[in-house]
């Protein structure tokens, strides 16, 4: 069985911004990815090191902001969610398969140490931008908030930035098109 | 009236929502093919726009529908969280990620999708994404002056252009078919492929039209919350309505009576609400009767909603406003609470003779006269222990 056809960009982008009108309609507030991975975080550390979170301020804000065990939070059952719904997306597709996916001219070391870095980096970024792709630039658009929009114009503005410098990341790819 | 959390949707069922918005969330990104880097850096070499494209219409989609839904007064759009502008944290954040996207090819989001389907780079980019967090975490207090500088609030970006929300959604709206237009072309001459570019397809003509005829009449017609304020400066209009008026004295006669079913709606000024509040009594503003907390109470069955302001006129506008926003039952006060103060709490018996008539009116009133103030002073004490009114936003963002 061959894979099929990815959706009609247009057709899922309408989707996708009904299924985020329809939760900032019925919780107030937008869709979000790296928040759940913060929870995450905070989670792990309290168990390794209950008494590190006690006294570093980062967690002492988290703490007073989201009170209770940080793993019932919102985000986390959302990201629960996203990956249940991925999961029937990849089933009904046909595109459920372990591996590890890279460029042609691309050695999988190098894109293991690139999603290595380029997560940590995604990580951090969305820490001090308060939000990711998710949580900042698409729910902040929705909600036409400045920084949100700040944050968009940047994310995409840096990519476009250090594009160059990776091309030989990606560049094989173009060979498929 | 939306958001339906926390009074309709308690805080259990949210995480059974956010599960179930989850789902369609992962769903979307996967069948537009955000599982797979290759799409997903493509639009940083020109070679695949589907990011931009799906990204564009999603974040349209959701803002015409939050304006939409805003201007019907569907939803309360002063409880929707908005995240917070930190100008330099939003930019040194936004290129940081930015650098992550193009040297991992994912962003939070979509790796976790990559990963749910087996993609092992996916996972590995969730892992670094988690040790990024740990490091934010643990070098904190060196970054905090930077993730705490240039707060400016919770702005929208309409009001730091000074210019209307309609002309803002507008401008997105223009600027986000343009780079579809342009982006098909760029990615044409990149792949070397000649035919057609963008262009629209029948079913897609028909619903950007189908758009546009539901944006203009959002455009002529004027928002109803700016339509009924300025009606209401218009004393034709506010006299063109009949009110059923409430006597001072059945009014204090019921809040002697402690009667549960009546709701008093204050709309004098918060100082004068403090020094001389009725018990039973909420204050508003003419404005906040649009929003959720005038909704809340004043969508309750069987109460009798009395207005009172300083004047009957500025009582009357405001149940006026009430009875056009759909509420039964909205009554005012007689002569607005100068009335009121001048027959019960300032009463003053007349001398001379009393026509017969009067004599019970009289000795209600002056035992009124001691006992409203009385409970106004126990209402106050309750509520001075911090029960404040104020808009509370939705705690949200990543």
């Amino acid at each position: 069985m061959s894979k099929s056809k990815y959706m009609n960009p247009y057709l899922a982008g309408i989707f996708l911004g009904l299924v985020l009108l329809a939760t900032i309609y019925i919780t107030g507030r937008g869709l979000g990815a790296s928040g759940a991975v913060k929870s995450a975080v905070v989670a792990s550390v309290e168990t390794v090191a209950p008494s590190h979170t006690s006294n570093l301020k980062f967690y002492k804000e988290y703490g007073e902001e989201h009170p209770g065990n940080p793993l019932m939070n919102w985000l986390i059952f959302e990201m629960i969610g996203v990956v249940i719904g991925a999961f029937i997306s990849g089933l009904i597709s046909n595109r459920l398969k372990f591996t590890l996916e890279h460029a042609p001219g691309t050695s999988s070391k190098v894109r293991i140490v690139g999603a290595l870095a380029g997560g940590a980096f995604f990580g951090f970024g969305a820490e001090l931008g308060r939000g990711c792709t998710s949580g900042a630039a698409l729910s902040g658009m929705a909600v036409m908030s400045t920084g949100g929009i700040i944050t968009m114009i940047a994310i995409f503005g840096g990519a476009y930035a250090f594009a160059y410098f990776f091309r030989k990341l990606w560049l094989s790819y173009k060979g498929d098109y | 009236m939306g958001p339906l959390v926390p009074e309709v949707i308690g805080s259990q069922l949210n995480f059974i929502v956010a599960l179930i918005v989850g789902i369609g969330f992962g769903f979307v990104l996967e069948q537009a093919g955000f599982s797979t880097s290759k799409k997903l850096v493509g639009l940083f070499y020109g070679y695949d726009f589907t990011v931009l494209r799906v990204f564009f219409t999603a974040g349209v989609t959701a803002m015409l529908g939050v304006v939409a839904l805003g201007h019907f007064g569907l939803l309360d759009v002063k409880l929707i969280y908005i995240n917070p502008t930190f100008l330099w944290s939003a930019i040194v954040g936004g290129i940081i990620m930015g650098l992550g996207f193009v040297t991992g090819g994912f962003c939070p989001g979509t790796s976790v999708c990559a990963a749910a389907i087996g993609k092992i780079d996916g996972m590995i980019f969730v892992v670094g994404s988690f040790l990024g967090i740990l490091a934010f975490a643990e070098g904190y207090p060196m970054f905090e002056g930077l993730y705490k500088a240039a707060s400016w609030g919770n702005v929208q970006m309409f009001e730091t252009l000074g210019i209307s929300q309609s002309l803002f959604a507008f401008l997105i709206t223009f600027i986000a078919v343009a780079a579809f237009w342009f982006t098909a072309g760029i990615e044409r001459r990149v792949n070397h492929k000649t035919g057609k570019g963008f262009h629209l397809s029948k079913v897609y003509l028909g619903l950007t039209g189908l758009a546009i005829i539901i944006g203009l009449t959002a455009f002529v017609l004027p928002d109803k919350r700016e339509y009924m304020l300025k009606e209401l400066a218009n004393s034709s209009f506010v006299s063109s309505f009949n009110i059923e008026e409430m006597t001072s004295d059945e009014l204090a006669f019921r809040i002697i009576d402690n009667d549960k079913n009546l709701q008093i709606i204050d709309l004098r000024s918060q100082k004068d609400y403090d020094s001389l509040g009725l018990p039973q009594s909420t204050r508003f503003d003419l404005e906040n009767l649009f929003e959720k907390d005038a909704y809340k109470l004043l969508s309750l069955k069987d109460k009798e909603n009395v207005f009172i302001a300083n004047n009957e006129l500025t009582a009357k506008k405001g149940a006026i406003l009430a009875r056009e926003l759909g509420y039964s039952n909205v009554k005012v006060l007689q002569g607005g609470f100068d009335q009121f103060r001048k027959d019960i709490l300032g009463f003053v018996m007349p001398s001379g003779t009393i026509n017969r008539n009067d004599v019970d009116t009289f000795r209600f009133r002056s035992s009124a006269c001691n006992a409203i103030p009385v409970l106004m002073k126990e209402n106050k004490l309750k509520h001075a222990s911090g029960e404040k009114r104020q808009v509370k936003r939705v705690l949200g963002g990543c």
